[in-house]
């Protein structure tokens, strides 16, 4: 643990009097609350107090007073690089006798420009079981084949089932449960050439592939060597999407994929999408109002750790 | 062990009142069910089994392209005389023959063609039947040392209290793992798991040495074997406490691990009877021979198996699926000692993965827990944490966790596998796990005596909660009785994941035994004339610290 003269209260009030409201020049004012905001910094306890908590680990020992007044000292100096200031070290513990760990808190001196705040929308409205039943039946005519597949030397088909299996994922049915969806679930670590053959066999609409394991970028690779594969098996090929934990849905282009999923995509939604894209509207009530309602912001784009 | 300790070494707490009419016939159901399965076991080998005679038989080493020498040397016999006579009989037979040094020789000259491999007769028969019966016999005589060699670690250093605290790393590479096993057990670990690469399961060999790189975990080698437990001795003497390392059997290469566990000093092993299948889609069959022949050389080694239950609460709901854990765990009991392991041998799994947002979770946790606790009072269970519903919120994930650590202090677990709050977000950080520790030493302190108090009132919400769970259980066995273990499988009975009995991977890998079919380890492991003295299953409970 800290000198106790030197903590404060956690996530409490800063040692320092003239915090709030005032940033000092460094920036433009803060809104008054209430106003539609634009610019905005966190909030601990008081409007504009900035305050955040943050925890890490540095590689250097935590034993005698002189190493703890240097951890300590180089836990500030890291805050402060990462725009606390002031902050306070409220706990730090030796792990081993090698590493410390610490929780901070501080008083983060970035604003954040609401202006500058870059929304994925969802592009497709989100249906019912029935809806996707009734527009796929309506567009397309026929059942919507999907192929779903773990590729690589990935073998957690985890992700892949619960869109897929009937159970489903978060209250939801998977994609087994839709009576216009007939579903191929090729499995795990299955080879791109196989999934490209299989899914030209079945007919698919459309090829999901999960993607858990994330070491050395992984699941990038083998999205694109997917993408690649379908390109240059002929013009016609499925929809391509790809999802799992770590996929970031900014990446779709690069990836050559058509849509990605991330972290906490509930089988509706990929349904949703599906039936969206794949068969056509316009005999679907529920699309009529193609301009206003149906496309909504999506406020979990950034899935948790996309970003980390 | 000391006082206060919970496990195999002493009397479980009754504190349910299960209808023993009903116990006794899940038991019942259970062999019914498994009996067909371990049939066909005895009547077929598989590629696997094979080359775990060869390994057994000290065969090692990999070809320029790192194919093991096991897998040359199999293969070149299935394609001569087949192996349904067994690898032995043709491998012997060809060594005498040939005035052949060693096996790793013979392999060499196999794979140039240069070796007329045949199914000897005669006294030709009998001589390479006594050859191999003799290098077996070396083989096992080495597990069996590594088994005395744990026990006198043991002594001199000294067994841990239960729960025992299982911790995973996993980085790809052995020389990163091997600090931070140390570093785990120095911060309270009693069992360190080292994870194997994603794709490892479904590879139809054991790749060879020490190896860097890996996806998501550290190949299972021989050589990866060996530097972890030899690092783990280590600190077991530093610390005075014996810390187990633990790996995972489950795969297409069950018995050549097994094999590759008993000769190294594992301590542990993932082996269950259906993960394989229901998990990696591996063949049924394939699985349940390579099975059988693993516990059997599991229950040699002294070493305690994991099973899966766990993950069937991954894809399914925990409380609606919360029987087929123990059809599964009845199941694993059944197969594990068929094949010969005790009960301190059955390091049986189950798992802490009911929504908190279900009105009494906690509470139906206990009657989980405590009902498996009960039907196998015995047995080192395995208990798992959450994973299914941390969300991110690792502030609640590490309320969960605790909570979860009070239930495996509550109902006597055997084995706690430490939950991480930052699961499912990235493999931890060096601070979840030390923050993990504390969580599981905070609560193993101050609740630790809560135990002895904990009665649930007769007819209660738990009592009741757990014999209807073993109600669900007998009902699923009759039904599993009646169709057939494989018919229950295929219909996507366990996991909610269909798998025929003719599908999935390794199938072409089975083969049915000829008349005279000849398998020298299995001969000793199965014959109860050629054991060690004292190897019985008392034995076994010694071991792990009656």
């Amino acid at each position: 643990m800290t000198e106790p003269a030197q903590r404060g209260e956690p996530g409490g009030r800063s040692p320092e009097p003239a915090q709030r409201g005032e940033p000092g020049g460094r920036s433009p004012e803060p809104a008054q609350r209430g106003e539609a905001a634009q610019i905005v910094r966190p909030y601990g306890d008081t409007t504009g107090d900035g305050r955040v908590q943050v925890s890490f680990t540095l590689p250097i020992p935590y034993g005698t007073p002189s190493e703890r007044a240097r951890a300590e000292g180089a836990a500030l100096q890291l805050a402060a690089k990462m725009g606390l200031e002031p902050a306070m070290v409220v706990h730090a513990k030796g792990i081993g006798a090698d590493f410390t760990f610490f929780i901070v808190y501080g008083r983060v001196t970035h604003l954040v420009d609401l202006s500058e705040v870059i929304i994925a929308e969802r592009e497709f409205p989100l249906l019912s079981s029935a809806e996707v039943n009734l527009r796929i039946r309506s567009g397309l005519g026929r059942k919507l084949v999907v192929v779903g597949a773990c590729i690589g030397t990935d073998a957690h088909t985890v992700g892949i089932d619960a869109i897929l299996n009937v159970k489903g994922h978060a209250g939801e049915k998977g994609l087994e449960y839709y009576r216009e969806i007939r579903v191929v679930n090729l499995g795990s670590q299955v080879e791109v050439p196989d999934l490209v053959a299989r899914s030209a066999a079945e007919g698919a609409d459309a090829v999901l592939v999960s993607q858990v394991v994330t070491q050395r970028d992984a699941h990038i690779a083998n999205a694109r060597e997917m993408a690649s594969a379908f390109g240059a098996a002929g013009p016609r090929r499925p929809l391509l999407v790809v999802g799992g934990p770590r996929f970031d849905p900014a990446m779709t282009a690069s990836l050559g994929v058509d849509k990605v999923f991330g972290k906490g995509t509930t089988p509706s939604e990929v349904a949703s999408y599906l039936a969206y894209t794949l068969a056509p509207a316009a005999l679907d009530p529920a699309a009529a109002d193609t301009g206003g309602s149906a496309p909504a912001t999506d406020i979990r784009a950034k899935p948790i750790g996309a970003s980390a | 062990m000391e006082a206060g300790n919970t496990g195999p070494d002493r009397a479980v707490r009754r504190r349910l009142n299960l209808d023993p009419a009903a116990v006794r016939e899940a038991r019942e159901l259970a062999r019914h069910a498994g009996q067909p399965i371990v049939d066909m076991a005895r009547t077929h080998t598989t590629v696997s089994v094979e080359r775990a005679v060869l390994r057994l038989a000290g065969l090692h080493g990999a070809d320029e392209d790192g194919m093991p020498w096991v897998n040359c040397l199999a293969d070149a016999v299935r394609q001569s005389t087949g192996l349904e006579h067994g690898v032995a009989l043709p491998v012997w037979d060809a060594l005498l023959a040939g005035n052949y040094p060693d096996l790793g020789t013979l392999a060499r000259d196999a794979v140039a063609d240069k070796v007329q491999f045949r199914v000897p007769g005669g006294a030709d028969a009998h001589a390479a039947r006594g050859a191999a019966a003799e290098a077996l016999a070396g083989g096992i005589a080495r597990i069996d040392a590594q088994r005395a060699a744990r026990e006198a670690m043991i002594t001199q250093t000294s067994q841990p209290r239960m729960p025992w605290i299982y911790l995973i790393v996993a980085t790809g590479d052995i020389y990163e793992d091997i600090p931070q096993a140390q570093a785990a057990a120095r911060e309270g670990a009693d069992v360190i798991a080292v994870i194997r690469s994603t794709g490892q399961s479904l590879l139809d060999y054991v790749p060879e040495g020490a190896t860097r790189e890996g996806f998501a975990g550290t190949y299972a080698t021989q050589e990866n074997f060996r530097l972890m437990r030899a690092a783990l001795d280590d600190v077991s003497r530093e610390l005075g406490r014996y810390v187990r390392l633990t790996n995972y059997a489950s795969g297409l290469c069950m018995p050549e691990i097994a094999a590759l566990a008993g000769l190294e000093r594992l301590d542990m092993m993932l082996n269950d009877c259906m993960y394989g299948i229901i998990f990696r889609d591996i063949n049924p069959r394939r699985t349940f021979i390579d099975q059988r022949f693993s516990r059997q050389i599991h229950a040699r080694a002294g070493i305690i198996i994991n099973t899966g239950e766990d993950n069937y609460l991954t894809t399914a709901d925990a409380v609606d699926a919360a029987h087929t854990v123990v059809v599964s765990q009845l199941l694993n009991e059944y197969f594990g000692k068929e094949a010969g392991l005790a009960d301190s041998q059955l390091g049986l799994g189950h798992a802490f993965e009911i929504n908190p947002a279900v009105p009494d979770s906690f509470v139906l946790e206990l009657a989980h827990a405590q009902l498996v606790r009960e039907l196998f009072p015995d047995a080192p269970l395995k208990y798992m944490p959450p994973t299914k519903h941390m969300t991110g919120n690792v502030f609640a994930g590490y309320l969960l966790d605790a909570f979860f650590n009070l239930a495996g202090v509550m109902t006597d677990q055997s084995i706690l596998l430490i939950g991480m709050m930052t699961e499912g977000i990235h493999t931890p950080f060096l601070a979840d796990r030390d923050l993990a520790l504390e969580n599981v030493r905070y609560v193993r302190e101050a609740a630790g005596r809560l135990g002895e108090s904990f009665q649930p009132v007769p007819g209660g919400f738990i009592d009741r909660r757990a014999n209807e769970v073993l109600g669900e259980a007998v009902q699923l066995l009759r039904r599993i009785s009646d169709e057939g273990l494989l018919n229950a499988i295929a219909d996507g009975t366990f996991g909610i994941t269909r798998r025929p009995a003719d599908g999935g991977r390794g199938l072409e890998g089975v083969i049915e035994h000829a008349e005279g079919y000849f398998n020298p380890a299995r001969d000793i492991l199965e014959d109860p004339e050629r054991n060690l003295p004292g190897d019985s299953p008392s034995a076994a409970l010694s071991e792990i610290g009656a």
